[in-house]
Order: structure tokens, then sequence, then C-alpha cells
């Protein structure tokens, strides 16, 4: 929808246009406005706060102390890559126009985007970099998956390959004018291109690199929690740049999107934190905030489609289905996703995306959910999941046995015992 | 002379320096350990994966006395340390040869 409306529309203009071999000047051509260039300026900055420090803090202090560095160094060196191949050809694959299927290769090297290109009412250059974040965060997420046990060098060649053969395609079908965005499918800031498509990611990547030696056995709790605390808060902080940011405007949108994505943080938080005040008869830290980081999850892709109280409603949904997932579904099944990057991301994400279907109001986001009276709409989002779900688990199966073959996935169990910090990067952090 | 040994709760330290202080023992060496006793660890719980933690926190507490001091510090450091919850520790008494304060070279009940 954001981007059906946002860049659907120039790209129409542009080829109404051309067919009608008259040059780009009508009246109604998108002129730059400074309000919404301010604050997409201020939002991508957030977005990029979320993955460097705020990732890499809420991962580091999940792990073992001889692991810190190395999961925060995945982060920040994933923060680098991406930014590299986005502005080679991911960006490209993304949003140039191309089929329903992929974008073409006119953006190539970021062919022709001027100082004065614009997309909708912001410099493109704002709105490449705003995407750009978007990239980096998505792969990095799934590194909470198969913490503890990877490869460095495997690690970058996979999340390489991943990023413009997966992300740029999905996040293509539904903001770049592919298949999924025409098709209805709502999402606002990304639940189905970076939750669904982070979490499934992780969840394949755990089964195909196997459990952590140990695990089940051995001690693996999180060795500094305040490190955790305090990368959530900065999640949270950024979020608002990532769905309110999403409405690539200064506006209402911008405004009840940020309204809606606290109200839900803290009805996942609180959901989440009951549950284990119940079950286990005390309320833990890292409950509270794998709530309120499962809350942001979900309430991405309805952000700008549902009113204050689907939110809260989402939220609280979604903090109890998603502590289910990490604390029940996960032992049940026997996988061991380290970090939770399945149980939050992606099943956080399938919760956000279907509830969209059913809370999206018209006066919100001009679509009707469920509730009123547009059943269809449920049906739409489940499609979008689906297609999301499959394409995603495939491809990151056949990506992870390619690098698999050629240059091994997991480190040597030796490496694995004295810690990765030491062994991949030569360091330890205290 | 004797070395007296005390593995207490960690907060239970600066009360026990204190009340040794006032006994007139003059020095003691600090340190934090690790360990278990009757009482077995404690079980943290995180998003529902389960760790028995067997080794808890503890602060070892060495002072080397005169052997007439032995009663007065032993009681003084049972009555101080002792909260009667599970886990408060254990005081060990050990027969010291020689001591030698390294500065002057003094020896035995001098160097201590």
């Amino acid at each position: 929808m954001k981007l059906v409306s946002r860049l659907g529309a120039p790209i129409g203009t542009a080829v109404v246009a051309a067919l009608a071999a008259t040059p780009a000047l009508a009246a109604d051509a998108p002129k730059l406005d400074t309000g919404d260039t301010a604050w997409m300026l201020t939002s991508t900055a957030l977005v990029l706060f979320m993955t460097i420090p705020g990732l890499a803090l809420f991962y580091g202090g999940m792990v073992r102390k001889k692991n810190v560095l190395a999961t925060a160094m995945q982060s920040f060196a994933i923060t680098c890559l991406i930014t590299v191949l986005w502005m080679i050809i991911g960006y490209s694959l993304a949003f140039d126009a191309g089929t329903s299927i992929v974008g073409g290769l006119g953006k190539f090297f970021l062919k022709g985007m001027g100082k004065d290109a614009l997309t909708g009412t912001i410099p493109e250059s704002v709105f490449m970099v705003f995407q750009m974040t978007f990239a980096i965060i998505t792969p990095a997420l799934i590194t909470g998956a198969f913490a503890d046990r990877m490869k460095f060098s495997a690690m970058l060649v996979f999340i390489g390959l991943w990023s413009i053969l997966v992300y740029s395609p999905i996040c293509h079908w539904v903001w770049g004018g592919g298949f999924l965005g025409s098709a209805g499918v709502l999402d606002f800031a990304g639940g189905t291109v970076v939750h669904i498509n982070s979490g499934v990611a992780g969840l394949v990547a755990a089964l195909v690199l196997g459990k952590r030696i140990g695990y089940g056995e051995e001690n693996m709790a999180p060795h500094n929690l305040v490190l955790s605390l305090m990368g959530a808060s900065m999640l949270w902080v950024g979020w608002f740049g990532f769905n309110a940011g999403s409405a690539v405007a200064a506006n209402g949108a911008a405004g009840m999107a940020m309204a809606v994505t606290q109200i839900a943080t803290a009805g996942a938080a609180l959901a989440w934190m009951f549950c284990e005040w119940i079950t286990l008869g005390k309320p833990s830290v890292l409950g509270i905030i794998s709530g309120a980081v499962a809350g942001l999850v979900a309430i991405t892709p309805a952000s700008g489609f549902v009113a204050p109280g689907g939110a809260l409603a989402i939220g609280i949904v979604a903090g109890i289905v998603c502590w289910w997932a990490a604390a029940k579904l996960k032992p049940m099944l026997g996988y061991d996703d380290s970090l939770d990057a399945f149980g939050i991301h992606g099943v956080g994400g399938i919760v956000g995306a279907i509830l969209t279907g059913v809370f999206a109001s018209e006066s919100i986001g001009g679509t009707k959910g469920l509730l009123e009276g547009n059943a269809a709409q449920v049906g739409l989002q489940v499609y979008g999941v689906a297609v999301t779900l499959v394409y995603t688990a495939i491809a990151t199966f056949i990506l992870l046995k390619i690098v698999d073959m050629t240059m091994g996935l997991r480190v040597n169990p030796e490496t694995e015992r004295d810690g990765l910090d030491l062994n991949l990067h030569g360091e330890v952090v205290h | 002379m004797k070395l007296v040994i005390s593995i207490i709760k960690p907060f239970k330290l600066e009360e026990i320096r204190e009340a040794l202080t006032a006994l007139g023992i003059e020095g003691l060496t600090v340190s934090e350990v690790r360990g278990y006793g009757r009482q077995k660890g404690q079980t943290e719980i995180y998003r529902g994966a389960e760790y028995t933690v067997n080794f808890l926190p503890k602060v070892k507490v060495e002072v080397v006395i005169a052997d007439d001091r032995l009663d007065s510090v032993l009681e003084t450091i049972q009555r101080t340390a002792s909260t009667g919850r599970i886990g408060d520790g254990k005081i060990f008494v050990m027969d010291v040869q020689k001591a030698v304060r390294i500065r002057t070279g003094e020896t035995d009940s001098d160097a201590i």
C-alpha cells in the first residue's frame, strides 16, 4: 500500500507521459516537500540505529560471554556489506520497474539518481537510503537464529546472496510494484518483507546448521541482559522511523503509525510479562523486552491501517503467541533457534500480517478489514504470508546448502567450545 | 597460630570486617569465590529454558590469628555471618606453622 500509493503513482504518471510523447511537464508533477524530506532524513537515521547499535546489543547481551563480539560483529558487518550491495544492485532489483516478479537493472549502481531526482515528495537519495536501512536490518535479524555457531566468512557470503536473491525480490513484490502489492496485500512497514522473511529464513538456518553443542544440557543463559535491555529500547525508539517513516511523509498517517506502534508494543510487552509471571511465578527482564519486540514486529504491517484499539489487540495477541512460540513451541519441536529469530520475528510477523486483515480500518488506511465486513482481506493477507514463507524457505535452504558444500557453514567443534570471539576475531570482550 | 577461612554470603562482608576490627584483628584477605553446599544452587529461566546454576557467588575471608583469640574470632564470625537461612556458609580452621612480615622480617606473633 505504502509504495503502491507512493511509488506506483509517479511511475504510472511517467509511463503515461512517455506514451503521450510529451515531456514530463504536467502541472501535477511531484514537488519536493521539505517537511516530508526532513522527517524521512530523521527516519532513515532512526532505522539504521535499530541495527547498530540496537540489534547488535539486543543479540549481543543474549549470547554467552565467549560469543558477544562475534554476535555484535555480525550486525555491524552486515550493515557495511548490505550498504554496498544495495548501492550496486539491490535497490535496482527492488525498486526499478522491471516485471511483477523482480525489478530491472535500470538503477544499477544507482543510475539516474541525481541530486534533483524525486521519489514522491522526497529526494530519491533519501528514499534509497531509507529503504537501504530496511535491507540492512532484515538479514541482520536472521543472525539471531544461527548465533554461536556459524562461520563469519560463510555468514557474509550467505547474507550477501540472500539479500540479492531473497530480500530484493520480496521487497519488489510488496513495495516495488510487484504482484503482492498489486493484489492488495497490506504491508505498511514490512511484516512480510522484513519479519516473516527474516524469521522463516532464520528457522531454516537453525535447522540446516543444527543445534549448538550442549544445547538443552549446558547453561546457555544470557551473559548480560542490561545490554539486551538497551538494545531492545533502541529498537523500540528506532521503530518510530521504521513504521511512522513508512508513511514517507510528515503527516497524519505518520502520526497515527507512531501512536499505534507505541500502543501495540506496550500491550505485547505486558502480555509476555504476565504469561511468564503466571506460568513461572516471576516476571523477567528478558520476558518483557522480548514481548516489546514481538509487539513492534506484529504492528509493523498494520501500522498504517489500524486504529489504536486494533493496535492494542494486535499487541496483546502477539505477546501471548510469541511467548508461546519461544517458550513452548521451540522446545516441543526441538530446533535450536538461538535467540528466537523465528519465534519473535517469524511468528510475530505472521500474527501481525493476518491481524492486519482483521483490524484494518477504512478511516485510517482506506481499506476495510474483517471487522468492517471485508473478510476477503484476511484471505489476501494469508496469501501474502504463504507466498513469502514458501519462497523464503526454499530459497534460503538452497543458498545455505550451496554455501555449506563450497565453504562449510559451521565452525569446528573446538572453536565453538572455546568461543567465536577468540577464534574468529582474535579478541575477547573483557 | 591459626588460619581461619570463612565462606560467607557476599553482603555480610562489611559487617564481619567491622566486627573483626572491633576485636583488634588488624588484617585479612578477601576473595570472590563461587561454590555450593547443601543449598545446591538455584534455577534460572530464560524464555522457557531452565538452567540450574550450581555455583553461587560467595566471599572467602582468610585471617591468621594467635591461638588464644580463636574462640572469640570464631564466635564473632559465626554470629555476624548468620542469617538463619540456608546458604550462610562455613568456617574452617587450620594450624599455621610460620608467619613472616615481608617488610621487616619479623616472625610469628610479631608478624600478624
